[in-house]
């Protein structure tokens, strides 16, 4: 059996939160009974003050550190940054990962059975909104007796919620780490997510959402949702140097198949993702992206929206960010600033685009490290055997 | 132990103070100020390893480029605005004073004096651009592209009708003997300011 790493939080095993108590959500309707499922890393201290909460991306879940067997091939979404001495550190943190409601891979959501009519929820599964998210991750801290976390994590959609966790929930956030987010999406974002919507509405095999009933699933709308997403999380420099115009094969084909080697990769991405993720699940995380924006009950005035916060803040931006540049970020701890809050600002340089905030760079880790540890010792956090 | 202009700079600051220390390096007087005097506000930095050390520090940080200027502050927000050995390195020196006088009432700068007796033997005598542990550069490879004199600043503060409201020298950074001098100009090798709009 291959060991795991050192570094590793190693074999870990996803949990299961089941909640009775209906959750009113921002559309108006109520979720009456709910899942989430969710996994753990490091050790919960006697006064539970070491609980940090990672909030996931657009395709993310809960799986965000170690392995679920021996056999996993790959470890989870965001491990180069979650495990022993890593920037969340599991000797000292104790960090919760869950899937949002909504999701499809555990949590309730259009996969799962609507307890009113005994079908799937399909396409009937309410709009829930980034405000709905925090409202259930607090449900699930209730249960595990957290009052206040150490710190609430997220990167783009997640750095979303962390946010709305400053405001929603202020006295329950020591620190916030917001990375690679927006305060709120700019029209080229939302005309992106209407594309790949129309993409999966527009498949034959979308039924209005019913395709499971079916029997089959919107493959192609979900391939092709997924190739115009990828595009925006890469830079045009990473994509230029991972495959310039590299071909296949040695000559021109002069026909539609596969020929540049980015192609493939774009096909592939799609493909695999198609085969794996919810096309419902991906239209009302686009949608949940879409409505958020904290400042639009403050005259759109960002800085008046953030007053409830108390918490410290790092903000932090990668340079070749396209989907969410530099300048949104910057107008997060801006508007932090106007509101005189504890905030820090990093830009990492970084060729990656968006998807720079998943992988390692020795920057941005020495960045976040040294926020983590700070918290921590101000927390008086020790080490755990 | 703090660099000898920071623990005078320490000394000038008020209690409870909401301040910005423009060019704050790994965050050492931002630190000493929050815990010494409650003193809170922002550093901005643009080195990578001074960021780090500041965050480590709980120094709260904003990567930030001073010749973009200081439009994300808004007018009269802060008590103090700090700048340390960053003056002569901007592409308008002139500029950021006004700057740092829009956001706060008050300002304190410290910057490298060109016309100390050393530089002037440097220059005058030797006929060589001035190297000295306040300006540890060669011409070629020096941040330092505005160079001034205790004289030129206090002359820049006149034209813009400022008020001085304090200054002193120092013979090099480490060490701690400072006071104002009969030649500052001539024996102070690095000029701290204490600089106010006046009040109309």
């Amino acid at each position: 059996m291959p060991e795991f790493p050192d570094d590793s939080v190693g074999l870990v095993m996803p949990q299961m939160a089941h909640f009775d108590d209906p959750l009113p959500l921002a559309c108006g309707r109520t979720l009456p009974v709910y899942d989430l499922v969710y996994e753990t890393y490091g050790t919960l201290n006697a006064t539970r003050s070491n609980a940090v909460l990672i909030c996931h991306a657009l395709s993310g879940h809960h799986h965000a550190a170690g392995y679920h067997s021996h056999d996993e091939r790959k470890p989870g979404w965001w491990d180069a940054h979650i495990g022993p001495g890593k920037s969340i550190d599991t000797d000292r943190f104790f960090v919760i990962s869950l899937n949002n409601l909504g999701g499809c891979h555990g949590s309730t959501g259009p996969t799962s059975d609507n307890p009113a009519t005994g079908r799937l929820w399909g396409p009937d599964f309410p709009m829930v909104t980034v405000s709905d998210w925090v409202h259930s991750q607090a449900r699930l801290a209730d249960r595990l007796g957290i009052e206040r976390f150490a710190a609430v994590i997220g990167g783009s959609l997640g750095g979303m919620q962390v946010l709305q966790w400053t405001l929603t929930y202020p006295e329950r956030v020591a620190n916030a780490v917001v990375i690679a987010a927006t305060p709120k999406l700019s029209a080229q974002n939302i005309a992106f997510n209407e594309v790949a919507r129309q993409a999966i509405r527009s498949d034959p095999d979308f039924h209005d959402g019913w395709y499971v009933e079916h029997g089959t699933a919107p493959r192609r709308g979900l391939k092709l949702a997924r190739m115009v997403g990828h595009i925006t999380y890469l830079s045009e420099d990473a994509m230029g140097s991972k495959f310039g115009r590299d071909l296949r094969s040695e000559d021109l084909s002069f026909g539609y198949d596969v020929e540049f080697q980015v192609e493939s990769y774009l096909r592939y991405q799609g493909d695999t993702f198609s085969s794996a993720f919810d096309a419902n699940t991906y239209l009302l995380m686009t949608k949940a992206l879409d409505y958020f924006d904290p400042a639009a009950g403050h005259g759109g005035v960002l800085a008046e929206a953030v007053a409830p916060s108390q918490c410290p803040f790092l903000v932090v931006s990668f340079t070749s960010d396209w989907r969410f540049p530099p300048s949104r970020s910057r107008e997060l701890a801006n508007a932090l600033i106007r509101a005189g809050k504890p905030v820090s600002y990093v830009n990492i340089d970084s060729p990656h685009g968006h998807d720079a905030f998943l992988l390692p760079e020795p920057r941005y880790q020495a960045v976040f490290s040294a926020f983590m540890s700070r918290a921590a010792s101000e927390l008086g956090l020790e080490e755990q055997a | 132990m703090m660099r000898a202009d920071l623990e005078l700079i320490h000394r000038w600051v008020p209690e409870g103070a909401h301040i910005l220390d423009l060019a704050c390096g790994d965050g050492t007087l931002l630190a000493a100020l929050a815990r010494d005097k409650r003193v809170t506000g922002y550093g901005l930095e643009i080195d990578p390893e001074g960021i780090t050390a500041c965050l480590a520090r709980g120094v709260s940080v904003i990567e930030q480029n001073l010749d973009e200027g200081l439009v994300n502050f808004e007018d009269d927000t802060y008590d103090l605005v700090i700048m340390t050995q960053a003056l002569q390195a901007l592409r308008r020196p002139d500029r950021m004073l006004d700057e740092m006088l829009r956001v706060a009432d008050e300002c304190i700068i410290a910057f490298p004096n060109f016309a100390y007796w050393r530089h002037r033997v440097h220059l005058g005598i030797r006929g060589y651009m001035p190297v000295s542990k306040s300006l540890p550069y060669a011409w070629y490879d020096t941040p330092n592209i505005h160079l001034s004199t205790f004289n030129d600043f206090e002359h820049l503060c006149r034209q813009k009708n400022l008020e001085i409201i304090d200054r002193a020298v120092g013979i090099g950074e480490q060490e701690g003997h400072w006071a104002t001098r009969l030649w500052p100009n001539l024996f102070g090798e690095i000029a701290i300011f204490r600089v106010a709009r006046r009040r109309r």
